[in-house]
């Protein structure tokens, strides 16, 4: 990574040009923009973010953008010129209706794109390196390097039906809907999702990155200046994804230490019963904070097994990259008791199940199912929080094979 | 389709053809044909991607090892390797315009077909009597829907075949007929590949992961 | 009955899954009852059901069936527009606490269906429609290659429009956007019918999409007439190969995909699922890789339009020919390149993502050489202002920016703040309108004289024209605006009540646009009353290029009563060049396909078979699949499927043709 750094170096001076000029000058490249016309008094949070990643990623959107003006413009114009000049009723322009071939003019309409394109590329290849969300931020700032000694500020993040979970495993708090973080303190995001895809977006901080059920990707930011901004999901998730934002909070260190301490104070337990409880699909959520909060419990939700019994995912990786547990593995399965999951009900599959867990001194085989402590809802949770259709599947008396009766129907 | 194109001859370019042939009945079908086999290779080559993804996605539950009966498995293969060798013996009679023998080959062919659904339709009995069911893992998933789809396919040959059978014995071997014997000949061996790449990947590599 | 009974007959069908708690659509379904009332009692009061049956649903020729292409593009349209005119008003309205007059559960199908319906049976039937009435024309064919297959593929795309349009008054349509993501749509988010109408209109579409794309393949590889070498080839139907190649080698995909879905959604496989080990990630791969090819099956068809407009309306040879067909090929290749640029912020490493990245970038070489070549072709012509030549410069300068916003948007970490944005909805609108609408609409007046024998009626064309070109600037504008204030796509109400303005702004637009779609309703009706005026006797009404110009409008049912033999590319040109003279005798027997019903029927029983799968009526399901096995076979019992045209008709035709092209002079 840092061959690759040093690599890209040439582009600095180019990149300090532009946001050292702001904030005039980029206005003037914005002017450029036809869409561009309306700017005063609307906010522009894409072009005019507070987080210095947001920032680099909007000078690569202008920069694209005035290298391929470079083409545009002169394609619209000679489409005009050409379209006026050489009219029907023009008889003085010349007419040729057999040229249809000049090596010369190929070679420019060709070899024009194509150097945009080269140059375009490798702007792509470096910016994507460089901005990668994966990568740990190299500056604060455009001239300012990240502080070693101080430690990044870790949050899990996670999206739910429809509120956004913030934990702060450092602080020991967690947060529904409200995020802060403060300012000039790199932020390293882990992100993932209960049931279904979102997409953890604060265009005032860095670009936007999935939040997928089961996995987990990384946003790393940070944001340079105080003040209150919007985050929220944008990728559609159901019903209730209208009302699925949060506010992110740029707070000085003083700031955020009160932030911590007052969610310490006022919040209450976040553990494993409180979670499942949470999770249940719900709109336009309050604020909520948690002082107290079970420090597994990411682990848990990013390996879908907070319900207790339920078997890890890295556990079943490992498992599985071990080949699998053989004929045994195929009696590991328990009835589902407890899920918002989504195998229940197919009309043809069996009865829903899940994989148990193997021995834990906290949940012996065997003793799963009684040890769940989450409430004991049978009663089926649809995505956009309507009524399951009437449908039960007939009597596995009936001549249909694989027909078996439902437990929620 | 050799037309004279050449004005020259006649010093007047020719514009239309004054004597002209229909195209002879079922002139694109090989080329339709193969174009759309190779469509259906592509809803295979999606189906053993998804198996490349999927495969060792056990849910920690059993690896191909604990399923597959190889000898079985071999059987089967050389159920369908056969009946190819059979149809390509109804090509050949068929050739020679011998309509009794052209049948038999074609009896014999859809025999192996059958003996190979047969097979397989047990060995997804045992699997899923065992608890091996598609809806395991998202490997055993992968997997009966990979199998599953190819046995389908060669269900319809069956019936494809029947039916020409039906056809030869009815109209005989006229040209139309030929034609479509080529085409599900095509359709029989392409699918035999595709087996050969289910043997391999599926079940041959399966077994040694 | 016992509720078993109920449930063995109906499945799970019943009187609560009708929408009569939702006034628009009851409305909706009053209004279209009564229409479809007026329209089926019109055609029964004036006797035309054997007349269509015979002569238009059973039809095998490539005219009649391009044409009902269109007609079924043009109504879907309506339906299609209606739901965007829905998003609009919700969006402009939503605002300051006010919740619109949309519900989510009714907002979200609106959007899901205005894609699904837009892509699939809007662009994709008007395309379709247009290569199949053009493309046997430009090649001197008298058909295509497989007629009855035509047919039938026309029929399935019939029924799953039917399928989705059914969705709106019996049960409900997928909540989830047009692609349904899982784990979004599985069973466990989305356990109602919405999805499975969303899987069984497509797969059923799908069907009669990948066969239609072999058959013109097949068509233009084997039916081009004698002298018609590749490289000789009208450059529509170099686009019309490379599309259906394209269909070819990127539906099957489509149909695994959602077939892997039904799969976790009926039988509880572990695919898409979050557990047990499945990927719903691949699901997000799978479909794009059809999709971005998709987005070139139909933007392709609209650059060979426009390469034909812009040569015949410059009156000039297309300049760069050989560069316009490398650089469609190349089109062609790359679109397979490029399908993770979709998902970058799926978390991919940054190889990866800037490989499709640069990939993405690099099919704006080959567009760009075409947009050149168009400019070029104009450049030292004489350019008449027609309605296709004006809806290509539309298209010129519109499209310009919505590549520019692609570019842009396929830069990796310009996508990361962009995604996912009204800014991206604003770029696809952009290509997707400003490229295959329009371009569909150039097709549509520049061929209409030659399906009907009636130019179309310039003042409405031209109303229309602006109409649609003003409306969707005001449309789409303010959505690249939105997009760059960090406004997502999909949002049913706002907070801030600063982006109104904009969303107003939009909803004019579309109200803009939809004067144009009325504009080019009444373009037709007032074409057809004032069709004598607008007659054109000589089949060649726009002084045009290419074969299907050298027929008459409309062609005989065998479209040339001599196969013609090409010199040139601009193969009319040159004959009309070189002195061509039409031949008047010696006309023989022409051999043709006969009608059949047999597609009908299949496309029927798939349709209801869809039906009985979406509603768990199994018996309807089985039924119908049996039944389409055994009408299937059947129909390959039938050995005589031509007949011969007499000389006798086919000199009367000929003659006719005589008379009125001496009339002309």
């Amino acid at each position: 990574m840092s061959r690759l750094l040093r690599r890209s170096y040439p582009l600095a001076p180019q990149r300090k040009l532009i946001s050292k000029a702001r904030p005039v000058s980029r206005f003037k490249i914005l002017a450029l923009l036809p869409l561009a016309v309306a700017l005063s008094g609307c906010n522009y949070i894409v072009l005019a973010p507070a987080g210095d990643i947001a920032a680099q990623q909007r000078d690569l959107v202008i920069i694209s953008t005035v290298l391929m003006l470079l083409i545009v413009i002169p394609v619209t114009a000679l489409t005009v010129v050409f379209a006026w000049r050489y009219r029907q009723s023009n008889t003085e322009a010349r007419y040729e209706p057999e040229w249809d071939h000049s090596t010369s003019l190929e070679l420019v309409i060709w070899s024009a794109p194509l150097l945009i394109i080269i140059c375009l590329g490798a702007l792509t290849w470096m910016g994507t390196h460089l901005l990668d969300p994966y990568r740990n931020i190299g500056r604060i700032h455009a001239d300012r390097a990240v502080d070693q000694s101080k430690a990044p500020l870790e949050v899990d993040v996670v999206a739910l039906d429809w509120k956004w979970l913030f934990f702060y495993p450092d602080y020991g708090i967690a947060t529904v809907n409200e995020l802060a973080a403060p300012v000039d303190r790199p932020i390293n995001f882990h992100i993932t999702a209960s049931s279904v895809m979102n997409s953890f977006y604060i265009p005032a901080l860095a670009g936007q990155i999935y939040a997928m059920p089961g996995m987990e990707t990384s946003l790393h930011a940070v944001i340079n200046h105080a003040g209150t901004y919007k985050g929220f999901s944008a990728n559609y998730s159901g019903a209730g994804f209208s009302g699925m934002h949060f506010k992110f909070l740029g707070l000085d260190d003083k700031g955020f230490d009160a932030w911590i301490a007052s969610a310490k104070s006022a919040g209450g337990p976040l553990g494993r019963a409180e979670y499942l409880q949470l999770e249940k699909p719900s709109e336009n959520e309050p604020v909520r904070r948690y002082g107290t909060v079970d420090s597994d419990l990411y682990r848990l939700i990013l390996n879908m097994c907070v319900e207790t019994g339920k078997m890890c995912q890295s556990e079943m990786m490992a498992i599985d990259a071990k080949g699998g547990s053989g004929h045994e593995g195929l009696n590991n399965t328990l009835p589902l008791a407890y899920d918002k999951y989504a195998r229940r009900g197919t009309v043809l599959g069996p009865e829903p199940t899940f994989v148990a867990g193997t021995c834990t001194p906290d949940a012996p085989q065997g003793k799963t199912t009684a040890s769940i402590t989450a409430p004991l809802d049978t009663a089926p949770l649809t995505g956009a929080g309507l009524k399951r259709p009437n449908f039960a599947p007939l009597k596995s008396s009936s001549f249909f094979l694989g027909l078996r009766p439902k437990s929620d129907s | 389709m050799t037309v004279a194109v050449n004005p020259s001859q006649t010093g007047e370019p020719v514009f239309y053809l004054a004597d002209e042939h229909p195209h002879p009945e079922g002139y694109s079908t090989s080329l339709g044909f193969w174009i759309y086999l190779m469509s259906d290779c592509l809803i295979f080559a999606m189906l053993f991607a998804a198996f490349g993804v999927l495969g060792a996605n056990y849910a920690a539950g059993p690896a191909p090892k604990d399923l597959f009966e190889l000898p079985l498995v071999a059987v089967n293969t050389s159920m369908l390797l056969l009946s190819s060798i059979t149809y390509g013996f109804a090509m050949l009679t068929m050739q020679q315009n011998k309509i009794a023998q052209t049948q038999m080959w074609l009896a014999i062919t859809g025999l192996f077909g059958l003996a190979f659904i047969g097979i397989e339709l047990s060995e997804f009995a045992h699997m899923i009597h065992e608890g091996a069911t598609p809806q395991r893992s998202a490997f055993l998933s992968s997997f009966f829907t990979l199998v599953g789809t190819h046995g389908l396919h060669v269900s319809c040959g069956l019936i494809w075949l029947v039916t020409l059978m039906v056809q030869v014995w009815k109209f005989g071997l006229i040209e139309a007929n030929r034609r479509r014997l080529m085409c599900l000949s095509m359709f029989w061996h392409f699918l035999d590949v595709v087996w050969i790449g289910v043997f391999t990947f599926v079940y041959l590599l399966g077994v040694l992961r | 009955m016992s509720p078993d009974l109920l449930k063995l007959i109906f499945g799970r069908l019943s009187i609560d899954s009708l929408p009569l708690h939702e006034p628009i659509l009851v409305g909706t379904f009053v209004m279209v009852a009564l229409g479809g009332a007026v329209l089926l009692g019109g055609v029964t009061y004036f006797r035309l059901w054997g007349y269509l049956w015979r002569e238009w649903f059973t039809s095998v020729d490539h005219k009649r069936i391009g044409i009902m292409y269109m007609i079924l593009g043009i109504v879907m349209l309506l339906r299609g527009f209606a739901d965007a005119l829905m998003m609009r008003a919700q969006q402009a309205l939503a605002f300051g606490g006010s919740e619109g007059f949309l519900p989510a559960h009714h907002y979200d199908q609106v959007f899901t269906a205005h894609g699904v319906i837009m892509i699939f049976f809007v662009a994709m039937p008007l395309v379709t429609g247009l290569m199949n009435f053009v493309v046997p024309l430009q090649i001197g064919a008298r058909d295509v290659s497989f007629p009855f297959l035509n047919n039938f593929s026309f029929w399935m795309t019939v029924g799953g429009a039917a399928l989705v349009m059914a969705s709106l008054f019996i049960g409900e349509f997928a909540r989830t956007g047009w692609l349904a993501y899982p784990p979004l749509s599985n069973i466990g988010y989305s356990p109602d019918v919405g999805v499975d109408y969303y899987i069984w209109g497509l797969q059923v579409a799908g069907v009669g999409t990948t066969l239609s794309g072999i058959n013109l393949i097949c068509t233009i590889v084997k039916l081009r007439c004698p002298g018609m070498t590749m490289m000789k080839m009208p450059v529509f139907t170099w686009t019309a190969l490379c599309t259906n190649i394209l269909i070819v080698a990127s539906f099957p995909v489509l149909t695994v995909v959602l077939a892997l879905l039904t799969l976790d959604r009926y039988v509880g496989t572990n695919f898409f699922t979050n557990d047990f080990g499945g990927s719903p990630m691949m699901y997000v791969n799978l479909i794009w890789i059809w999709g971005h090819p998709e987005v070139y099956i139909l933007v392709l068809p609209a650059f060979g339009i426009f390469s034909e407009v812009t040569s015949t309306f410059s009156g000039k040879r297309l300049f760069g020919y050989t560069s316009m067909v490398y650089a469609t090929v190349v089109i062609t290749i790359l679109s397979y390149l490029v399908w993770l640029h979709h998902f970058f912020t799926m978390g991919s490493g940054a190889s990866v993502n800037s490989f499709f990245g640069i990939t993405t970038m690099i099919i704006s070489i080959p567009t760009g050489a075409k947009m050149f070549n168009w400019l070029f072709t104009m450049y030292r012509g004489r350019i008449r202002f027609e309605l296709p030549m004006l809806w290509t410069i539309a298209f010129m300068l519109t499209f310009v920016l919505g590549g520019m916003t692609g570019v842009l948007l396929a830069v990796p970490p310009a996508d990361f703040v962009l995604h996912n944005s009204l800014f991206l909805i604003a770029h696809f609108h952009n290509v997707i309108i400003g490229g295959v609408v329009f371009g569909a609409f150039a097709g549509i007046n520049y061929w209409f004289p030659k399906a009907f024998g009636f130019k179309l009626d310039p003042f409405w064309g031209k109303l229309s024209f602006w109409f649609w070109v003003t409306g969707f600037y005001l449309a789409f504008m303010p959505l690249y605006v939105l997009g760059l204030m960090g406004v997502t796509r999909r949002l049913r109400v706002f907070d801030d009540p600063s982006l109104q303005i904009w969303f107003v702004i939009a909803a004019i637009g579309a109200g803009l646009v939809f004067l144009g779609i009325l504009s080019m309703l009444m373009q037709f009706a007032v074409s057809f009353l004032k069709r004598e005026q607008l007659r054109d006797v000589t089949g060649d009404p726009w002084d045009a290029r290419t074969l299907e110009w050298a027929t008459s409008s409309p062609p005989p049912d065998y479209n040339f009563a001599f196969t013609p033999v090409v010199h040139d590319n601009d193969a009319w040109w040159d004959m009309k060049k070189r002195g061509y003279q039409r031949p008047l005798m010696g006309f023989k027997p022409i051999h043709m396909p006969s009608s059949t019903g047999t597609g009908v029927i299949l496309a029927g029983l798939a349709t209801a078979m869809g039906f009985g799968l979406i509603w768990y009526i199994w018996w309807l399901a089985a039924v119908s699949f049996i039944a389409m096995l055994a009408v299937g076979i059947g129909h390959t019992f039938n050995y005589h499927r031509d007949f011969d045209i007499p000389a006798d008709d086919v000199i009367r035709a000929e003659d006719a043709r005589t008379k009125l092209l001496a009339g002309a002079k």
